[in-house]
């Protein structure tokens, strides 16, 4: 064991787990208080994946699915870092991403959306970050879609986010947005995270530096993950 | 003013189609390389070979059915990361019925901060709609009565008869041990205890 505890979740900034405006989470959210348990051993590691456990086009959706054509939709490139409280890069950790297609249609076996699955397109991607922290992926921009929730409310365009880091303390499941769309405001998932300056987080920037001339956009979105603090003076009899 | 940092991006719910991203095969696309991910023990593993399964249920008491769970554990003699054992496994509940499964090991004891030891448990993540910030629990083993009785995170329970929310009950079914954890969202009386680290 290298380092210290992680530096506890502030749950106030996450969503909280009852958001009646978002109606699934009423049966599924726990009433108890969730019980403060101090990190041992298997809180402060977790798996260590290696490049052999993907497949080359694994981070390039405009590829991955392997029919030989393009999908329809805006080309972009989604990049950026993973980095910790502390903005100290995560090396060498597995980020994992799903989306609806340019339509808003997913691959997906309990998918009933009218608009149209594309032929040449799964929505799964997957990557390492590099020793900087960075990973970069190739898709297209998603588009929204309704759901059953007041009604047909319309989730705004998002890219789920998987992101593991190098402890089991770290594991995070997000949703990136698109700078400048209008449903952002008004989507209850987007809406369950209490404090706007949070919100702002998950929305990537367009990156004209990065854009590849007459092929693709670029999207920026950084991952923070908690940080680990210094061992000062602590015992940690596990270690030695 | 305290020092600044930089903040933790916020959680969103994993939603209904995580298996595209989690579990392709299981979402109806191709399989890819390492797919198998429910199975954990490999040849080399140390340990008893078990299957974990269960079930989700929500707050009126039905199988979420579009839940995904991660495990991590040590292998049979107690060490995470060990050679031979990844350690790590994800696996998607039944879409018809909400049951899941994982082929592992039984892990042995890992220390606790001071020294003492935990009793063997498997740490478990529940993902899915509605649940907007995965929910962390234990599963440990109904056969280590002692071990448990011992345990510094289990002691830490103060409704006791909450600690049963995290005993996997042990059985057998064709020649193969069988421990079964039924996760409960929400219930007045037998919540299952989930955990902020
Ligand atoms: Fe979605």
């Amino acid at each position: 064991m290298s380092g210290g505890d992680f530096v506890r979740r502030d749950r106030a900034w996450h969503p909280p787990a009852f958001t009646p405006q978002y109606k699934t989470s009423v049966l599924r959210s726990p009433r108890r208080a969730l019980l403060s348990l101090e990190q041992s051993v298997g809180e402060k590691t977790g798996p260590v994946f290696t490049p052999d456990r993907l497949d080359p086009l694994d981070n390039d959706l405009l590829a991955n699915f392997q029919t030989g054509g393009s999908p329809i939709g805006e080309r972009i490139i989604l990049h950026g870092r993973v980095l910790d409280e502390f903005a100290r890069p995560v090396p060498n950790t597995l980020i994992e991403i799903w989306q609806a297609n340019a339509a808003g249609r997913y691959r997906h076996v309990n998918d009933g959306y009218l608009a149209p699955l594309d032929p040449h397109f799964g929505g799964c991607g997957r990557a390492l970050t590099d020793g900087e922290g960075r990973y970069h992926f190739r898709t297209v921009k998603p588009g929204p879609y309704p759901w059953r929730n007041n009604g047909s409310d319309w989730r705004a365009a998002h890219i789920h986010v998987s992101v593991f880091g190098e402890a089991f303390a770290q594991r995070l499941v997000t949703q990136l947005y698109f700078e400048g769309d209008p449903l952002i405001p008004l989507c209850p998932i987007v809406n369950t995270i209490p404090d706007p300056l949070a919100i702002d987080l998950l929305i990537a920037r367009l990156d004209m530096g990065e854009m590849v001339p007459f092929d693709c956009l670029a999207y920026r979105f950084d991952v923070v993950l908690r940080g680990r603090r210094s061992t000062w003076f602590e015992n940690r009899p596990e270690g030695n | 003013m305290p020092v600044d940092y930089l903040k933790e991006t916020p959680s969103q719910t994993a939603g209904p189609y995580v298996h595209i991203g989690a579990l392709p095969s299981v979402a109806g696309l191709p399989v890819r390389t390492q797919e198998q991910l429910h199975v954990v023990a490999g040849a080399a593993s140390a340990g008893e070979r078990i299957r974990l399964e269960g079930i989700v249920l929500d707050g009126s008491g039905a199988p979420v059915k579009d839940a995904v769970l991660e495990i991590w554990q040590a292998d049979g003699t107690g060490r995470y990361n060990a050679p031979g054992f990844f350690g790590w496994g994800r696996a998607a509940a039944d879409f018809k019925t909400g049951e899941w499964f994982f082929e592992t090991v039984k892990p042995g004891a890992t220390p606790w901060r001071d020294g003492r030891m935990q009793a063997p448990h498997i740490s478990v993540l529940i993902f899915a709609r509605g649940i907007n910030i995965h929910l962390h629990t234990r599963a440990y083993f109904s056969d280590e009565a002692e071990a448990n009785a011992a345990d510094p995170v289990l002691r830490a329970i103060e409704q006791r008869h909450r600690v049963d929310t995290l005993i996997a009950e042990r059985g057998a079914r064709g020649g193969q041990i069988v421990y079964r954890f039924e996760i409960r969202l929400q219930d007045d009386a037998q919540e299952t205890v989930f955990f902020d680290m």
